[in-house]
Order: structure tokens, then sequence, then C-alpha cells
């Protein structure tokens, strides 16, 4: 029997990272297809606090380590305590979601067992011993098939390809465990937290995302964000011409967004782009240009300026309110 | 300082990438081919690091002879001389995170600087492989570092600093909701993210002087690595393409639109 072991990530500020639960589903539809069980494995410096949360989450084990050193996550200090636990539950499967901590880590984890990774999967395909990975190459211009030929298989979850279950079950055993810390040649420094009253962009139901259209006034962008909940997102030249923070962009480079909506606002449509949000269940793309790429993969296209358009359309969405 | 700095050829990022029909592989007729501009931008910090420590940057790339035009760019950029690793053939990110090993091993770097991934596989995991197989400390998604230069030095200087005690270097991060400051002890893996600088152009003087700097040539059995691929790719497909959208001819129908077919406002 195959055991998936899915790293569950907590957030500075404590809370689990929701893509956490994605990754979790992700894990459960891989145990069914390849006939295993799910496991999680949770280190922190308090693992009390999310430990119940995870345990609703439909797995069969919930392993829990608490050190200090955990508090500040570094890939030197959790790869070798993930990757003992992996080896002693005999997992074949080791994954997590994949934000920026799961892309650090998994690679460092992978190489102390000799796996092989994929990255970003989408989907999982097979059954039994013949599972195969979907995942992007080329900017989400290509989609690969591919597998896995080493004993152990490491994969990061892209969270917006897997609906987060709705848990149930038995509550899952929470299992405390007594880590092997190695010494880090790494330390922790600081961390210069970015925050925001918008929801996150990869969280968010609506994404209104400024191009170089705006030439750098985000006001319009920004207001119709927050009549609509929405998450503020950008594109790579906004991000380098340093208009909006860097953490704005929306692209294979930057975050991979897939909101109900999404409105393109003075967006040309590089590659780049689209790849991060062509996912998106409904595209508004709003732009000068009628040869702007952006319309080619847009539900509802408009030729106009977004300064005459944007104060427009959130008059017309607050008379519906 | 000795800097390792990699220089993957990759396709053009602004390239149109199309799937071969039998999924086999993609269409290469046509592409043009540039360094991976992560690595690039890996080029342009060693060579920031080294003008500022006095040292010395070694490029490497692995592939078949075409690779020496990206190890040439990186030469004309400014980098001392070059490795290649002669390999054609599949090969993935344990089999190019082994031959590095071996490559880092042979060179004693303090640092290995690299993409954080490369546009055409885009699996972002190498730097972090190579770092454990040399059991060394990583810093992945370098970024910008904070300074109270000039515009004109800022643009100029690395934001990978040396820490006083030149035992370490400091590195700001690139991660979800913000920016993490970590301390690496040397020698050390650092990966690349976009905004870690703007990669200086190749001066006319630098593309005289790279024809003469010399490229060491290797291959992977000489390096006693076997890169038999352990990733198999065994298909590849375009994504789904969208069901053609609409133009709307005014706001007042896109609220419609949205509001009645969509319903999403």
């Amino acid at each position: 029997m195959s055991i998936v072991l899915i790293v569950a990530e907590q957030q500075p500020d404590g809370n689990l990272r929701k893509a956490s639960l994605n990754a979790i589903a992700a894990g459960k539809q891989l145990a069914d297809k390849a006939g295993g069980e799910l496991h999680l494995v949770l280190l922190s410096k308090d693992p009390s606090k999310l430990a119940g949360e995870l345990a609703g989450t439909g797995a069969k084990a919930v392993h829990t380590a608490a050190a200090p050193e955990f508090e500040h996550y570094l890939a030197e200090v959790f790869a070798p305590v993930v990757a003992s636990l992996a080896q002693e539950l005999k997992a074949t499967f080791i994954g997590a979601a994949s934000t920026a901590q799961g892309k650090d880590l998994l690679p460092r984890v992978a190489a102390r067992l000799k796996a092989a990774m994929a990255t970003d999967i989408t989907a999982i395909n097979g059954s039994g011993a013949d599972i195969t990975f979907t995942r992007p190459m080329w900017a989400g211009n290509v989609f690969a098939e591919v597998k896995l030929t080493t004993p152990v298989q490491v994969i990061s979850i892209r969270a917006t390809e897997f609906s987060a279950g709705a848990g149930g079950g038995a509550a899952a055993e929470v299992k405390s465990f007594q880590p092997k810390l190695e010494a880090s040649k790494t330390k922790f420094v600081s961390f210069n937290e970015v925050k925001s009253a918008r929801p996150e962009l990869t969280e968010a139901r609506v994404v209104v995302s400024g191009g170089r259209g705006t030439k750098g006034d985000f006001k319009e962008v920004e207001a119709l964000a927050d009549l609509l909940g929405a998450a503020v997102g950008a594109s790579r030249a906004v991000c380098d011409a340093g208009w909006v923070p860097n953490d704005y962009q929306v692209g294979q480079t930057g975050k991979v967004v897939a909101p109900q909506l999404y409105i393109a606002a003075g967006i040309s449509g590089a590659i780049q782009h689209l790849a991060g949000m062509k996912s998106s269940k409904t595209i508004v793309a709003i732009n000068k240009d009628p040869e702007a790429p952006i319309f080619q993969v847009a539900d509802y296209g408009l030729v106009e300026d977004l300064f005459k358009v944007l104060p427009a359309l959130r008059e017309g969405i607050q008379k519906l309110k | 300082m000795k800097i390792l700095v990699t220089a993957k050829r990759v396709e053009d990022p602004e390239s149109k990438i199309k799937v071969k029909p039998d999924g086999s592989d993609i269409v290469k007729e046509g592409l043009k081919y540039k360094i991976n501009p992560f690595d690039e931008i890996g080029v342009e910090e060693g060579l920031r690091l080294a003008a500022k420590h006095t040292g010395e940057v070694v490029v490497v790339s692995i592939g078949g002879k075409e690779v020496q035009e990206q190890l040439r760019h990186a030469l004309a950029m400014g980098a001392n001389r070059a490795v290649w690793v002669n390999h054609t053939g599949p090969l993935d990110q344990l089999g190019i995170a082994g031959l590095l090993q071996k490559v880092a091993e042979k060179e004693k770097p303090d640092l290995v600087i690299l993409g954080k991934q490369s546009i055409d596989d885009d699996q972002n995991q190498v730097g972090q492989y190579l770092a454990e197989f040399l059991g060394w400390g990583q810093a992945t998604f370098a970024s910008k570092v904070e300074s109270l230069e000039s515009e004109q030095e800022k643009s100029k200087s690395p934001a990978v600093v040396l820490t006083a005690d030149k035992k370490s270097v400091q590195v700001v991060r690139e991660v979800d909701n913000g920016l993490a400051t970590v301390e690496v002890q040397l020698p050390a893996v650092v990966t690349t993210d976009l905004r870690l600088n703007q990669p200086r152009y190749a001066s006319l003087p630098g593309i005289m002087k790279a024809k003469s700097k010399p490229i060491e040539e290797l291959t992977p059995a000489a390096l006693g690595v076997d890169v038999a691929p352990k990733i198999q790719v065994l298909k590849l497909a375009s994504p789904p393409a969208r069901k053609a959208g609409i133009k709307v001819p005014d706001v007042a129908t896109l609220v419609e639109k949205l509001h009645n077919e969509a319903k999403v406002v």
C-alpha cells in the first residue's frame, strides 16, 4: 500500500495556508488512485493550534513535531525532518502546495531521498502503480504528462487546480514525533510582511488586474477591486516598472490565479501573463488596442480606455446591488 | 571570491511554443535560443559580486556544442572562463544537479548562483537539489535589497551582500506575503528571482574579449555522473483552448452579461 505524505504549511501569522487544503485534496485524490492512504505532516513551534483543523480534512493521520527552530521556516531545518518521517512511514509520494515554501522545500527533501520531482502538477492520472502527473512547461504553453520512476516520488501541487475538499469522515489520528534536528548553515534574519486589507491573490473569488495601460495609476483598478471585494493583480511590466509591489504580479513567474472573475484592465496579454490567469472562469478584458492578445482568452472584451470604462463599470455594478 | 554561475540554453521567451501533432516534442524549427533569463540575472549578480570583492566568475552550461553560444554570451558580459559539460539527449533535474555538484566540487566556488527556474522546464528544482547534494545552505528566489545608495550606484551594486566577516551572505528572498531575509554561510547556493537586477548588455569589447576566453570541455562520464533520466516525459499537449469570447460594445452590455450570463456580479 502506498502512503501519500502531504506537508501542511503554517503561515507566519500562525494560520494554515489555504493552499495546503488544496494540496490535501490532491493528496487524497492521489491516495485513492494509487490505492493508499493520506498522511499529513506539520512542523511548528506549537502544532496544537493547527493539528485539530488538519485532523478534520479526511487524512488517516496527522504527524506533528514541535521545536522552537520551526518558528521561522528554513529549508535546511525542515527538509531532513520531512525526509526522515517519509522514510519511517515508507511514503511513496511526498507533496505540498506549490507555494514559495513548497517550492523551496520539496526539491531539498527529494534530493535527500534521491527522488525525482514534478513541479506545479495540475492533474493526477492513472491508477495503482501507473500514476502519472500533468504539469505545465514553457510558461503554460505546453502541458506534459510525466512519470517519475524513482521509488519515492515528490510533487508540488498547483492549488488552483484542486478544489479543497469538504473534509468529513473520521477525524485523523494526531501523532506527535520527536524531530531529529540538524545544524543549519542558514539562519533567519527577518520577515517583512506586505499587509493588505484585500484577499490573497491566489485565494480571491475576483481579481482585478492592471497593466501598462494604467500608466502606473492604480486608483481605478483598486476602487473596482474594493467594490467587488477583489484582490488586485498586475502584469509583469507594471511590477518591473516599480508601479506596484512585486507580489501583485500575475503570471508564470508571479502568482497563478484561477478566480471566478478576472478583470484585466490595460493588460496586453503577454504569454507569461496569460499563463498565470487563463484558468479563470470568466475573463473580462478592457484595452484600447483591439489587437491585444488578451482578447483571445477573454469571454468579454471591451475596446476602450480603461479610465473611461472602470468608473462606469463601478457605477453599473453598484446599481445592481 | 569565486562564483560559479549557470547559463542554460532555452527557447527565447518571446517565441511562440507549439507542440508537434504527435505530442513527442515542441516544434523547434524557426525558434531562437538564448540564456535562460533567470540565469542571465545570476550571471549579472555574479559579475557585480566579483567586481566588488575582487573575484572570479566561472560560467557553466550543459548541452551539445550549441550551448557554447550561451557560454560566449556570458563571457562577453564579463565572466572570466567557462565550463561546458558536453551532453546530448534527455536530462532531468536530478541529472543536472548531479553534474553541477561535480563541477562545483572541482571548482570549489564560494557561491553558486542559478536561476530559480528555467523557462522551458519550469521545474524550479536544480538549485535546491544542488544545495542538498553539496550539503550547503540555500537562499532561493533572491530579490532586490533596499539600499541607501543613489539610484545609479544602486543599479550597479550586488543585492547579495557579503557579511563583514566575509563568511556568509545576506539574501532577501521573495516569498508569499512579503520578503524574508536569511543569512547563509559560504559556500552557498543562491537562486535568482526576476527583480534581483537588470542584466547588462554585452559590450563590443566584451564580445571581442570573449572570443579568446577559455571554455573547458567536460562530459558526464568524465565527471562520473549517471544522467539516465528518472523523469519520463510521456506526452506533450497544448493547453485546452478557451472558447472564443465576444466583444461587447459598451459598459452597460458588459454589466448585463456579467450579471445575467456569467452570473459573477
